[in-house]
């Protein structure tokens, strides 16, 4: 489904990623871990389409096609949806009319009919009751004066109505209670399915524990140095990060 | 620079037309518009060296002979009152048409008896003592279009609300200029007096017509009794052809509350002082304004509120959309007396430019003479948030849609403060229309 190959990507002149490449099939869930600043967060970036990153080199395949030549509203078109690590708060805009023009606008691009308001609202109760949501947010601005919480809920709910086929979750875990990051992992496999992948970006394994992938990926500096099973999330857990990166590193350096 | 720059020529067309208005009219009001004359002779059109007026030349204001208006015909006020009037909403009207009070267009039913509501010119005659006291005592000094309306000045709306009277049903003032085979100038002056105890709600709208310029050069007075309320919308719709100068003088006693709701989108050149003096304790004055513009119109707020005296407080927030080769200016002038203690004063103006081209004026004034005051003020300008854009973006929402969005949710920000559902939802339709229409449904209720 995805295909990234040999991906290198800037932001202001200083390259982030160098030389990424991964592919992730249907039904699989990719867990993509790492320190800080070893490019998490710029990869799930790019994928989606931010307009900061520059992309200097490489390829991302979605379904056979070109997802870097799309423009961000293209992607999500095709399927892509990327949890926010840090939701952005948009006074103004009720969070549920907003959802709703968002489902709409996609279904509108795959030639499928829009929802009305009643069909959207029965499609959206279930969802906020799983995600112990309170519906009063549904009426709020989005995300504006939501708790961090409450933001990430969000996030999960605009995913689970979205329906994407590839879901990047980016630091959804950060500043989670274990009760919270308990009901958004929930949320997450539920969406589980053998005609959707799922990228988890984690700094820590705790998210693994819920979300259980089949493969973890290690970055370090802008490339992945490591990849395996679930049990590499937990010798990483034990370990910490430096050992992988002494490891890899260039022995010129090392010496 | 140029050396000594002067808009000569006018004075005396002026002059002119001075002696053509007011023949029947009291001696006190003959001797109003004199000094007024004289005052605007003195000091002519404002000039650019003037620092109230650097950014809004009025050169082609100055240079045009407006003369006095046309009686339209009556099928061309039918089309300008079709936009201009609430047809389904309970409001009173008073409406005026180049100037002139249409009577037979009014309508002042269902207010309570005692409240006192016409036309001016009117007023001059039946109420002398009272409109003689007030004309010309809050709206003093200022621009010399002030005198200038003063000297010429048309009719307008005589609005008396004697002590504890609460008027729910709000009063439209309609102004509608139709200008005709060469340019007009129309010149409407209100007053409105809200007694003790009292409260109203005015609407103050200008719409016009016609390709030939105009102008609308309008002053509107207003005393707020003690403990007494206004909330005052005042709606600039006027047509592309037009020149709009308008005045805005309020004066609050004690426990007095005055909110304007100040709308700029017409004209090609808008310029508007609103100031207000909270002369008693406790008064609470609120400024919320919106302006929009786009291809080259100039559109100008100066506002000024003076804490006169101790405990007050004041709210003003501005914001102003501009889109094409569309100029802004922005001047919030807040002064804190001496004697004012414990003023809490805050202003914050806003600017969104949709375009390279676009530019904003904005200059916050704030002279605290006072030192037990609480006085904050921001300005903020910039194209629309990148990192929403995005956002939206990515949930599939396209850049062009996302840019509405994020305009539309911009300017509610303003029009959510208001009341009136009838004038939201006008205002409403004014800046959707404005906007490019989205692609799938934004605003329809998700109940």
């Amino acid at each position: 489904m995805l295909k990234i190959d040999n991906l290198h990507a800037s932001v202001e002149g200083n390259e982030i990623l160098r030389g990424i490449s991964l592919t992730v099939n249907a039904g699989e869930v990719h867990a993509i871990m790492g320190p800080n600043g070893s490019g998490k967060s710029t990869l799930a970036r790019v994928i989606a389409g931010h307009q900061d990153y520059e992309v200097t080199a490489g390829e991302v395949l979605f379904d056979g096609q070109s997802l870097l030549e799309l423009e961000p509203e293209e992607r999500a078109w095709a399927g892509v949806f990327m949890a926010f690590q840090y939701p952005i708060e948009i006074p103004g805009v009720n969070n549920a009319y907003f959802l709703k023009a968002a489902l709409n606008a996609q279904r509108k691009a795959r030639g499928e009919d829009e929802l009305d308001a009643m069909e959207f609202m029965s499609l959206i109760r279930g969802r906020i009751r799983d995600l112990d949501m309170d519906p009063a947010l549904l009426n709020r601005p989005v995300n504006e004066g939501f708790s961090g919480g409450e933001k990430k809920r969000n996030e999960i709910l605009q995913m689970a109505v979205l329906s994407p086929k590839l879901a990047i979750l980016d630091e959804t875990d950060s500043g989670l209670d274990i009760d919270a990051l308990r009901i958004v992992a929930n949320g997450v496999n539920a969406l589980r399915s053998p005609e959707r992948a799922i990228i988890v970006v984690t700094h820590y394994q705790r998210l693994l524990n819920y979300i259980v992938p089949d493969f973890v990926h290690v970055l370090s500096d802008g490339r992945i140095v490591r990849s395996g099973g679930k049990e590499l999330a937990l010798e990483l857990e034990e370990r910490g990060y430096s050992w992988i990166e002494a490891e890899t590193r260039p022995a010129a350096v090392v010496a | 620079m140029s050396g000594v720059q002067t808009h000569t020529g006018t004075a005396s067309h002026y002059g002119r037309l001075r002696e053509r208005v007011g023949r029947h009219e009291p001696a006190w009001l003959t001797d109003f518009r004199d000094r007024s004359l004289g005052r605007f002779e003195d000091l002519g059109f404002p000039l650019g060296s003037d620092e109230e007026w650097r950014f809004t030349p009025v050169g082609a204001i100055a240079e045009t002979p407006f003369g006095p208006a046309d009686v339209p015909n009556e099928d061309d006020i039918q089309a300008a009152l079709a936009r201009a009037l609430y047809g389904s909403a309970d409001f009173a009207q008073l409406v005026f048409v180049n100037g002139m009070f249409r009577s037979d267009l009014s309508d002042i039913n269902g207010l309570p008896r005692s409240v006192e509501v016409g036309s001016l010119r009117n007023a001059c005659q039946s109420h002398s003592d009272i409109v003689r006291a007030n004309l010309g005592a809050v709206a003093s000094g200022g621009p010399s279009f002030t005198s200038l309306n003063g000297a010429l000045m048309d009719d307008g709306a005589f609005i008396h609300l004697p002590a504890g009277v609460l008027v729910d049903r709000p009063i439209h003032i309609a102004h509608v200029s139709l200008s005709g085979d060469s340019p007009i100038g129309v010149h409407p002056r209100s007053l409105v007096i809200v007694g003790e105890g009292s409260s109203a709600v005015i609407v103050e709208s200008f719409h016009g017509a016609g390709d030939m310029p105009y102008l609308t050069n309008g002053v509107f007075e207003a005393v707020v009794g003690p403990n007494a309320g206004l909330e005052h919308y005042r709606l600039q719709m006027e047509a592309e052809s037009a020149y709009h100068v308008g005045r805005t003088a309020v004066r609050l006693a004690r426990d007095a509350r005055y909110t304007s709701h100040s709308v700029a989108f017409g004209a090609a050149i808008s310029r508007h002082d609103l100031g207000a003096v909270l002369g008693g304790e406790n008064g609470v004055c609120t400024f919320n304004g919106l302006y929009m513009g786009d291809r080259r119109q100039l559109l100008d707020s100066h506002t000024v509120i003076d804490h006169a005296t101790p405990h007050c407080e004041s709210h003003e927030l501005y914001k102003g959309i501009l889109n094409g080769h569309a100029h802004g200016v922005f001047n919030g002038k807040v002064f804190v007396r001496k004697d004012a203690q414990k003023t809490d004063a805050k202003q914050t103006n806003q600017a969104l430019l949709l375009s390279d081209t676009a530019r904003i004026d904005s200059k916050p004034q704030l002279e605290i003479f006072a030192d037990d005051v609480r006085c904050t003020h921001g300005a903020t300008v910039g194209q629309l948030d990148a990192d929403s854009l995005f956002y939206l973006r990515s949930r599939g929402i396209s850049l062009e849609d996302a840019r509405s969005v994020l305009i539309h949710a911009f300017a509610s920000d303003i029009i959510d403060r208001m009341s009136l559902a009838e004038i939201r939802s006008q205002l409403e339709g004014v800046l959707l229309a404005s906007l490019p229409k989205t692609s799938t449904a934004f605003w329809e209720m998700a109940e």
